[in-house]
């Protein structure tokens, strides 16, 4: 029923490996173009908003799907931790998955085209990144080298060339892209129209702006540094929820030697959100950012973090000691870190293995 | 492509001749290379008179004009092979250098349109460079782009741009084991970006398409690292490794930016990579050893110009690696050769 094409190297579908998370206030019609795609996997969908709405899912999906009342009784007085009435609430489907891989994406991204007019298979892309190794500690100047037709370039050290395994996979968007409120304001009519052929590693040491429209994860590696925040109602501050996640994730991944790609697939992102908005929600974020990038630049973690949980609470603790003194925020931020990571474990209780690392 | 209004006298373009008659790659290029001052350098160790079409403006240096400036003394670095180019960056003023292996012509992009690929270098040497931050939409101050949500806003004036390094379609830059196990690989993949290779981060500079600002980081584009037995195609070579790894190092010390992507070259089949791997492959497992160093290197805080770290990373190459290796000891020999060259022509 579902027309995937063969690819030529063949990427495996993992349909019983990958959830595939969408959070959602309006309704899915979306899923309609990405059927092709998507029907063969599981989705969880967290309702964000007025729990009484009923959202709509296409027929023939096979879903869990989650609301605030839903989120509430199963998490109990932990809840606290997840947003309420922002996208942010998205990690809740990270948490309660039970696979491999989890691929998110937002309801107003659908399938863009590649420059010879084919639909991208954005979660093909997303799983050849992530089952092929990255490469954070020398730049490749041909980029991924493992794709097809690329390879390492002269002067790349052999002993560096086998790779590290791949955390997770960030997709780029044509059309609206995805700038910030002032930038929106200033230029509301531009567009991306530059595809770029490339999937690269973004190198150990170095931060990016992690963007939760399109993303892969192995959540297995990295799952619980996904999370994403206390943002929306009740909050100080808004769509800084990926940007978070992503720091967190990114210092994690260069502590314990994991690989973060960024590049292809592209989606075609199709909403602009009122920039106006947006400026509310990000006016104090566009200031804590300036004191949160030397904090995550200059975070190191100790040799006995050795696992995630173990790093993303040393993480909380430094955030609360250093960044609590920018806002209260960050202490009550710090604080649902905690609560965060209990949850994760209580909801994905874990086997010790015997080199003393947690799956 | 480039909105950058280009002021002609600020640029020279600097040929290593390998080859003696470069009619056909200066023919391919004379839409580009005509407007521009040329410095044509001819490999000393390539006997007869180079073959150059009418209808450019450049200067010529031969074996005679070398030995003229840089002496005959055994201690004398040597510029045959691809470093007869550095004489070329010795001998110009101008503010910037863009340097193409003899064997590259234009590229096409994807549309199908010719490549300028000077005004390409260009462009990226005189638009700010972003290392402390990677952009995910790759360069912001390209049309069409800009920086993207979460990128803090103090770091987006960025910084001058020291280094240009672009890439080729066809034959790609790879190794000669590589090449040799993918004989029939090539790459015909054109990416469409320029991005800033971020702070600290370390990578192969190839030498084949290269610019830089001569003013800013000019000295510490060097010919040093000679393999014992390094040949004419630059598989049997790693010196542009070598001097890239300098100049990397050199740019992150003066918070200069490195950016790395177009623009493309065709670069045309020469040689033969098994062939080249059964002569030399000590550049290949040399670079075990170069890559972990200057990954480490950190320079002093108080050195502040391009001349100062490269006799400073010389010290540390002598007293770190050449103990392990002559050629490194005659590396760190040639750098500090070489800044004192530079300072002396400098001050004719």
């Amino acid at each position: 029923m579902a027309a995937i094409e063969a690819s030529k190297s063949s990427t495996p579908l993992l349909k019983d490996e990958l959830d595939i998370v969408i959070p959602t206030i309006r309704n899915l019609d979306f899923l309609e173009m990405w059927r092709p795609f998507f029907q063969p996997y599981h989705l969880i969908i967290v309702q964000d908003g007025d729990p009484s709405k009923k959202i709509n899912v296409p027929e023939g999906f096979d879903y869990e799907l989650y609301n605030r009342n839903d989120i509430n009784k199963i998490l109990g007085p932990k809840a606290s931790c997840i947003s309420f009435k922002d996208s942010a609430c998205r990690c809740f489907g990270y948490m309660v998955s039970k696979k491999k891989y989890i691929f998110t994406i937002d309801d107003d991204c659908f399938v863009a085209k590649d420059p010879t007019g084919k639909e991208i298979n954005a979660l093909e892309q997303h799983i050849k990144n992530l089952l092929s190794p990255s490469t954070p500690f020398f730049f490749n100047t041909l980029y991924d080298p493992y794709r097809d037709g690329a390879d390492f370039v002269r002067g790349y050290p052999f002993s560096l060339r086998e790779g590290v395994p791949t955390a997770v996979s960030h997709g780029l968007w044509l059309n609206i892209p995805d700038y910030d409120a002032p930038t929106q304001l200033v230029k509301p009519r531009e567009r991306n129209t530059r595809y770029v052929d490339a999937v690269m590693t973004i190198p150990k040491g170095t931060l990016f702006p992690m963007c939760g429209m399109n993303l892969g994860f192995n959540r297995e590696l990295i799952g619980p540094a996904m999370y994403f925040g206390l943002m929306g109602d009740g909050q100080p501050i808004g769509r800084y929820d990926d940007m978070w996640a992503g720091w967190c994730t990114k210092v994690i991944c260069d502590h314990m030697g994991l690989g973060i790609k960024t590049g292809l697939p592209y989606i075609w992102h199709s909403k602009a959100s009122n920039p106006f908005v947006n400026l509310k929600k990000e006016y104090k974020g566009i200031y804590w950012q300036e004191e949160l990038i030397p904090f995550f630049q200059s975070v190191t973690l100790p040799k006995d973090c050795t696992t995630v949980q173990k790093c993303y609470l040393e993480l909380a603790k430094q955030v609360k000691a250093k960044l609590g003194k920018v806002d209260e925020y960050f202490n009550k931020l710090a604080d649902a870190m905690v609560t965060w990571i209990e949850a994760w474990d209580e909801l994905n209780p874990s086997t010790v293995l015997a080199n003393g690392s947690t799956k | 492509m480039s909105e950058i209004s280009i002021n002609h006298d600020e640029v020279d373009i600097v040929i290593g001749a390998l080859q003696l008659d470069l009619t056909s790659f200066m023919e391919e290029w004379r839409s580009v290379f005509s407007q521009f001052h040329l410095i044509i350098v001819q490999d000393p160790d390539l006997k007869g008179k180079l073959e150059i079409p009418a209808g450019f403006n450049f200067d010529l240096y031969t074996k005679s004009d070398i030995d003229g400036v840089v002496g005959l003394s055994s201690n004398a670095i040597s510029f045959s092979g691809y470093s007869c180019r550095y004489f070329g960056y010795l001998m110009s003023h101008k503010k910037y250098i863009i340097a193409i292996d003899d064997d590259c012509v234009p590229a096409k992009d994807s549309a199908g349109n010719f490549v300028d690929a000077v005004a390409q270098h260009i462009t990226n040497l005189s638009t700010p460079a972003t290392p402390f931050f990677f952009n995910t939409l790759y360069d912001p101050f390209c049309k069409g782009a800009d920086f993207v949500r979460g990128y803090p806003f103090s770091l987006r004036s960025g910084v001058d741009c020291g280094l240009s390094c672009g890439l080729w379609l066809n034959l790609a830059d790879l190794d000669a084991p590589t090449q040799a196990l993918k004989p029939e690989l090539r790459n015909t993949r054109y990416v469409d970006a320029v991005l800033t290779v971020p702070l600290r981060t370390m990578m192969p500079t190839s030498g084949i398409n290269i610019a830089f600002n001569r003013e800013l980081v000019g000295p510490a584009l060097l010919p040093a690292f000679r393999l014992a037995k390094e040949g004419n195609l630059r598989w049997e070579t790693v010196e542009d490794i070598w001097t890239g790894m300098c100049v990397k190092v050199v740019c992150d010390h003066l918070r200069l930016g490195v950016k790395s992507g177009l623009p493309y070259v065709w670069r045309k089949e020469r040689g033969n990579a098994i062939e080249s791997l059964k002569k030399e492959w000590e550049g290949v497992k040399l670079m075990e050893d170069v890559v972990p160093f200057f990954q480490s290197l950190r320079l002093s805080t108080s050195v502040a110009t391009a001349e100062d770290c490269v006799s400073e990373i010389a010290a540390v190459v002598k007293q770190k690696l050449a103990p392990a290796n002559p050629v490194f000891a005659r590396a760190a020999e040639n750098m500090l050769e070489w800044v004192k060259l530079w300072k002396r022509v400098r001050t004719q």
